[in-house]
């Protein structure tokens, strides 16, 4: 009989690889792949976000502008109130390097006003006899720092005796420059409050009306219809001339933050609904159920990280409606009223349009205002392309 | 289709009510009424305060009743057109608003006119021209329009105004028309005013219309069936404006409802700056000065005009998509 097995110990009639036999080796990945297979979803996020330049660098400008705001007593030149009654409404002045071709260091030139009697209106010209250098690391305004301890120590100081206008002065002759560092303070915080106001609200009633449905989930369903189909800005206007005038800066501060909330959680509840009703039905939802979970745990630690990238991307764009809410607001005297220094507090010195005409240096706050609301939209576009898994 | 039009007109109303208790809530919110407020500016001013005719005045508009039932009477006049009474210009609310109502209306109509006319074009370059200069510098300038305030935009442009063309922007009209009845040299004096505030309270509303109109065009344009028309020989254009454009047509019209809030309200901010003859400098005032149910009634008429707005759009939409049509309940 012929078998097809050779007799034991005689070589094969086919060659037989001696190596050792892997039967997965085909699934072995490379290094590379699996970092990228591994990474836990954030690290992903994180990858992709990197990829959006422009995202990363607005992130970046944000961060910074919010470290910033720690320190805005050591990095402003002068103090908030400071007023230099010798220079009302000065115009910016010039940092040089090279005085008559020869190098000085960052200076200024100092300033004469003249009273133009014809036209009533104070003018200023250079005093290239008074080279007055900018001093750095230095000691000039006295300030409380965060109204803990006293210091006076600056990032830049004008020469002593001189002036240092890097964006002029206003009608009582404070520093533009200065006003702009301390604005931000209040301008920057409070979006973020607003924000995290109206993330819980829309967290908490959108979860609610998503998980269980029913009534609950209709009656929120109509009062979002409502709410989004009023015109803000009117809806801001009459919450605002609510509050009373003798209520204290701080107060009128949370007051408006909670105004700016009160109105903007529909969206992120909207959100938050949907995405409720689509993962409820996940697989891994009906698993914990079945190993008994309660509906809390079951929300709290299997579906809110599902959603919550999503989420904060929402949420950032909708910061600088919140800014530019504030903004409006104040400069129609329904928000924060000065002494509180924001952005809008100081674009209301710009209302007329004299004021642009004679003073145009009085619109520099707008420029802060711009930049961040660009650069929230940018972050809040590479944060939502980021968290979207099917990109 | 009739049946759908009846059924969101009737869904409108409890929406209109909802929005109605709200407001009303509000305007009853701060502490005292226009009569306390009135009595001490008497008083500050050192005049003699007549106080037989502010308990008149009080009982007369149901002061010393409980708010609910003068919320439902505020409602129920509101049904047969009587909208209240303006304690500071002491007229019927009705007459003070006369036409800064229809000046509003105008307004917001030309705006989304405009919004539309630039909006299109610009998302269709953008979304056909994916990441080109072109693109990329749309969407920028989209960006900024975005992020420069509606206010400020406002003043400078009033400035630039004045010194190029050497006129006043401000305001909607000559002066001399104020009050006039409307006819031919009043309507040009509007429409030479118009553009202003047009360009002003669009820039905002046109950003985000791009934004959206170019992702969605996007999301049409990777679909099959436009691979299947360009393989079977369509041109790019014919392709574009046959089946996408289209179906981005329906996002177009439905996008009124999103767009509209956001336009009547920067359309009271520009309007406070500019002083227009519109609803916002008189809603700002009578909100100071606690003139209740002027400033309720002009909250009222503005949501009104948005909720009529989304209900155009939607009417608008059904009458363009048999899908949404046919979900409306007709047989068939």
């Amino acid at each position: 009989m012929n078998s097809p097995l050779p007799p034991p110990g005689a070589p094969l009639q086919h060659y037989v690889s001696t190596a050792p036999f892997d039967p997965k080796s085909v699934e072995v990945m490379t290094k590379e792949q699996e970092r990228v297979y591994q990474a836990s979803q954030l690290r992903l996020m994180w990858w992709k976000f990197r990829r959006h330049r422009l995202a990363l660098a607005s992130g970046v400008f944000l961060l910074a502008l919010y470290l910033m705001i720690l320190i805005c007593e050591f990095l402003a030149p002068y103090n908030l109130h400071t007023r230099n009654m010798d220079f009302i409404h000065a115009p910016p002045q010039p940092v040089h390097l090279f005085h008559d071709g020869q190098f000085v260091g960052p200076f200024v030139y100092g300033r004469q006003m003249t009273l133009n009697m014809d036209k009533l209106k104070r003018e200023y010209s250079d005093d290239r006899n008074m080279i007055q250098p900018i001093r750095f690391f230095c000691r000039g305004d006295k300030y409380r720092f965060w109204g803990l301890f006293e210091s006076d120590l600056h990032l830049v100081c004008p020469a002593k005796g001189g002036e240092l206008f890097l964006l002029g002065t206003d009608r009582l002759g404070r520093d533009v420059l200065s006003r702009i560092i301390y604005g931000a303070r209040i301008s920057l915080t409070i979006g973020l409050v607003g924000i995290t106001f109206s993330f819980l609200l829309g967290i908490v009633i959108g979860g609610l009306a998503g998980y269980h449905g029913g009534v609950f989930d209709l009656i929120v369903q109509r009062v979002i219809e409502v709410l989004q189909s009023i015109p803000s800005i009117p809806l801001w206007m009459a919450l605002a001339a609510i509050m009373p005038i003798t209520w204290s800066p701080i107060l009128i501060y949370f007051g408006i933050t909670v105004i700016l909330g009160l109105l903007d959680w529909t969206g992120l509840a909207r959100a938050v609904r949907s995405k409720l009703l689509a993962l409820r039905e996940e697989d891994y939802v009906l698993a914990a159920q079945l190993m008994g979970a309660r509906g809390s745990r079951i929300i709290r630690r299997h579906l809110i990280p599902g959603f919550m990238s999503h989420l904060i991307a929402t949420a950032t764009i909708s910061i600088p409606g919140m800014i530019l809410g504030e903004t409006a607001l104040s400069f129609l005297g329904l928000g924060l009223r000065a002494p509180i220094t924001s952005w809008g507090i100081l674009l209301t010195e710009a209302r007329s349009v004299s004021v642009i005409a004679f003073y145009p240096w009085l619109l520099f706050p707008m420029i802060p205002v711009i930049l961040v609301i660009l650069a929230f939209n940018f972050l809040g576009d590479g944060l939502r392309d980021a968290a979207d898994p099917y990109r | 289709m009739l049946r759908y039009i009846v059924w969101r007109i009737a869904v409108m109303i409890p929406t209109l009510l909802i929005i109605s208790a709200l407001i009303f809530t509000i305007i009853e919110l701060p502490p005292g009424d226009y009569f306390d407020s009135y009595i001490a500016e008497l008083r500050a001013q050192g005049e003699s305060v007549d106080s037989e005719r502010i308990q008149m005045l009080r009982k007369e508009y149901g002061f010393d009743k409980p708010p609910v039932l003068r919320y439902f009477h505020w409602v129920g006049g509101m049904l047969h057109g009587d909208f209240g009474y303006s304690f500071e210009y002491e007229l019927p609310v009705r007459d003070v608003v006369g036409d800064r109502l229809w000046l509003t209306i105008l307004v917001s109509f030309v705006t989304i006119v405009f919004t539309w006319l630039i909006a299109f074009p610009i998302g269709m370059y953008s979304a056909t021209h994916q990441y080109s200069w072109g693109d990329y510098g749309l969407t920028l300038l989209g960006l900024i329009g975005l992020a420069i305030p509606n206010f400020m935009l406002a003043l400078i442009l009033m400035y630039f105004a004045n010194i190029w063309f050497g006129t006043s922007i401000g305001h909607l009209m000559d002066q001399k028309y104020l009050g006039q009845p409307m006819d031919w040299d009043k309507a040009k004096s509007i429409l030479e005013h118009l553009w202003i505030p047009v360009v002003i309270i669009g820039t905002g509303g046109t950003a985000s219309m791009i934004r959206r109109l170019r992702a969605n065009l996007l999301d049409e344009l990777h679909k099959q069936y436009v691979i299947t028309a360009r393989a079977k020989g369509l041109g790019p254009f014919r392709t574009l404006v046959k089946y996408p454009l289209r179906m981005s047509l329906n996002f177009f019209i439905s996008d009124i409802g999103s767009i509209l809030p956001a336009i009547i309200s920067g359309a009271e901010i520009t309007a406070i700056v500019l002083s227009l003859e519109t609803t916002g400098p008189m809603l700002i005032k009578a909100l100071q000065s606690q003139d209740m149910y002027l400033a309720g009634s002009f909250l009222m008429f503005l949501a009104f005009l948005t909720v009529i707005g989304v209900l155009i759009s939607d009417l608008a939409l059904a009458l363009l998509d048999p899908r949404i049509r046919l979900q409306g309940g007709s047989t068939k």
